[in-house]
């Protein structure tokens, strides 16, 4: 390939992505935050304390503080079992880490309300002991673990199989026991990926619409996450709220990038096999 | 003294090891030779308690232990891409066996850190403690692997490939540093390798393996000397296969003055200290490799010399011995 002509392309294909993700990516961040102090900072901070929107916050934090550790110890769990054991089922077991990927958030709502409820396989039951699940924050917590289960599994799985199990047999033939090989062997070895896993994760958890709209019921004050609460305040015109609180989840998804990008620059240079 | 007895092992169907008998005594350094996929690695593993065998037993000094897993078995296992644990410095690597022993048995971080200094000075890498694996060559990597293993004070080492990713002139130094070091400790050994040469140099005894089964035990003089099978006198040394089952190491094949069978030179090149000839046998009319010293003048290419076998070796019943010698 000639220099010259090698150079021509790589210019045009750098300024096509370039003016991809000035599109798609950087003008809608622009438009969040320009929207959401077009009335001032004030107005933009009224919109954020207001109690609704307060409490849309707290549900979404407590959501992703429940889904998160769930899924770190079930994605820790689920990789540790494929990767170094062999057992009946495990093909079946991976395709169906990977089912909340291929299924619409929204079907997945829908079992949900057909699981639990009040017209449910399990409605009567639940009615009856006074536990509600569809149209509460159980359901939403529920909704936003099977969303956001993949994550730190699929992180972990492809990592530990390239690592394979020498370390930990080294550590086993060393005296050690099977939790102090984990905690002291396997985790070490994956802790950046688990990190960027579990970033994800939280990502996805506190930005999930489509699962959670469906079992939360709209409930202002009560069932609403963040992303539920900016489509009510965007349907109801009250544009300076709405891109208030989009802001503060294009806040969240920018730290995550940051993080992102600190993680990779660890996880790369230094992560590499040293056995051989 | 480790004593197997009757171990097989199968894989859904491939049965990598078919019956292996086998003694080893205390203080023994023993090689486990064979070609790729001979079962060296998995007779290696199951001795340590990294797998388990279908049937038979493993013993040590006469207790059973076939069914103790590794970690009960008092091992030092030297794994072939080293399995160093990259996050941690050297010195805690050589240091973790006695770190992780209860609270009871654990000795003090101070005594830890002095115990794995010590053995970084048997292994001549006194001045890397506080280095990380990454930052070390192969040859040093693999030492502290062995140092990492002898920390909790084995009963025995057991080293699969040790010098299989250095290159040759590494392999050649830590060969000859692993043989002093055996001398020194006194330590039951057994290594796995496919290479007959550092078999032949290190091992006290040497057990071929082919196809999951043990074809001959024996010192290395024995091994080459005396092979017990076509396929020990084929794997371990060069050999020549003359039709009837007959082979003849090239060494074992003399030019002579006057009556002899005719040669008809092909190709002659240096190896070492010897000439290597290479000729049409005329009355078989395949091809002979045979070496004459490198003190005499060789024969030129075309020639037509006498030669005559010094030390022939009859295996029968093995039609693959008819096949002409590549
Ligand atoms: N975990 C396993 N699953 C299935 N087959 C295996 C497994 N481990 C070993 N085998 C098979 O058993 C046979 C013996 O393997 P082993 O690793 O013991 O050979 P080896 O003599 O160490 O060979 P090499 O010199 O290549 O390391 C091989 O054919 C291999 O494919
Ligand atoms: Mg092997």
């Amino acid at each position: 390939m000639k220099p010259v002509s090698s150079g021509g392309v790589r210019a045009a294909l750098i300024l096509a992505t370039l003016g991809f993700l000035a599109l798609f990516l950087f003008l809608p961040l622009v438009v969040v935050f320009t929207e959401a102090l077009a009335k001032g900072i004030e107005a933009y901070a009224l919109a954020l304390v207001e109690p609704d929107a307060l409490s849309a916050i707290r549900l979404t934090l407590t959501v992703a503080a429940i889904a998160v550790p769930v899924n770190l110890v079930f994605g820790v769990v689920a990789a540790w079992a494929i990767t170094k054991f062999e057992f009946p089922g495990k093909s079946l077991l991976i395709t169906l880490i990977d089912l909340p990927f291929s299924v619409s958030p929204v079907v997945a709502g829908l079992i949900y309300v057909l699981v639990f409820g009040a017209q449910g396989w399990l409605g009567p039951w639940l009615t009856e002991h006074d536990i509600q699940i569809v149209f509460a924050v159980p359901g939403i917590v529920l909704a936003t673990v099977f969303v956001t289960f993949p994550f730190v599994a699929r992180e972990l799985i492809p990592l530990m199989l390239e690592q394979g199990s020498a370390d930990e047999e080294a550590a086993l033939s060393l005296g050690a026991s099977g939790l102090q090989t984990f905690l002291r062997v396997t985790l070490p070895n994956v802790r950046w990926g688990l990190l960027y896993g579990v970033l994800l994760c939280n990502a996805r958890a506190m930005g999930e619409f489509g699962a959670v709209s469906v079992v939360s019921g709209h409930l202002r004050g009560l069932t609403n996450t963040m992303p539920l609460h900016v489509e009510i305040l965007y349907n109801e015109y009250n544009f300076v709220a709405a891109f208030a609180v989009a802001s503060l989840l294009a806040a969240l998804a920018l730290l995550t990038l940051v993080l992102k990008s600190l993680v990779e620059a660890r996880f790369h240079p230094h992560e590499r096999r040293t056995g051989s | 003294m480790i004593r197997l007895e009757g171990i097989t092992k199968t894989y859904g169907t491939y049965a990598a090891l078919q019956g292996i008998d086998l003694s080893v005594r205390d203080g023994e350094f023993l090689a486990l030779l064979g070609p790729s996929g001979s079962g060296k690695t998995t007779l290696l593993r199951i001795i340590a308690g990294l797998a388990f065998p279908d049937s038979g037993r493993v013993l040590f000094n006469g207790e059973d232990v076939t069914q103790l897993k590794v970690a009960q078995r008092k091992v030092g296992f030297v794994f072939q891409h080293y399995a160093l644990f990259k996050h941690m410095t050297i010195a805690d690597n050589v240091g973790f066996g006695l770190s992780v022993r209860s609270r009871r048995e654990r000795p003090s971080a101070a005594a830890i850190r002095a115990r794995a200094h010590e053995l970084l000075e048997l292994v001549q890498l006194a001045g890397l403690a506080d280095r990380y694996p990454a930052q070390l060559s192969g040859g040093q990597r693999q030492r502290v692997a062995l140092a990492r293993a002898l920390a909790v004070e084995p009963q025995m080492l057991l080293l699969d490939e040790p010098f299989g990713a250095l290159d040759a002139k590494v392999r050649k130094t830590l060969r000859r540093w692993l043989r002093d070091l055996h001398r020194q400790m006194g330590l039951t050994s057994i290594f796995v390798t496919h290479d007959q040469e550092e078999a032949l140099e290190l091992a006290d005894r040497i057990v071929v393996m082919d196809k999951g089964l043990i074809e001959q035990v024996g010192t290395a003089e024995q091994v080459y000397m005396e092979p017990a099978s076509a396929f020990v006198s084929d794997f371990v040394g060069e050999t020549n296969h003359l039709p009837g089952g007959f082979h003849v190491r090239p060494h074992d094949i003399e030019i002579v003055e006057g009556e002899g069978q005719p040669v008809r030179v092909e190709n002659v090149f240096r190896k070492g200290g010897n000439w290597r000839i290479e000729g049409r046998h005329q009355a078989l009319g395949q091809v002979i490799e045979f070496d004459l010293d490198a003190q005499r003048t060789p024969p030129l290419v075309g020639a037509l010399v006498q030669v005559r076998p010094q030390r022939l070796k009859a295996f029968t019943g093995n039609p693959e011995d008819f096949h002409e010698h590549a």
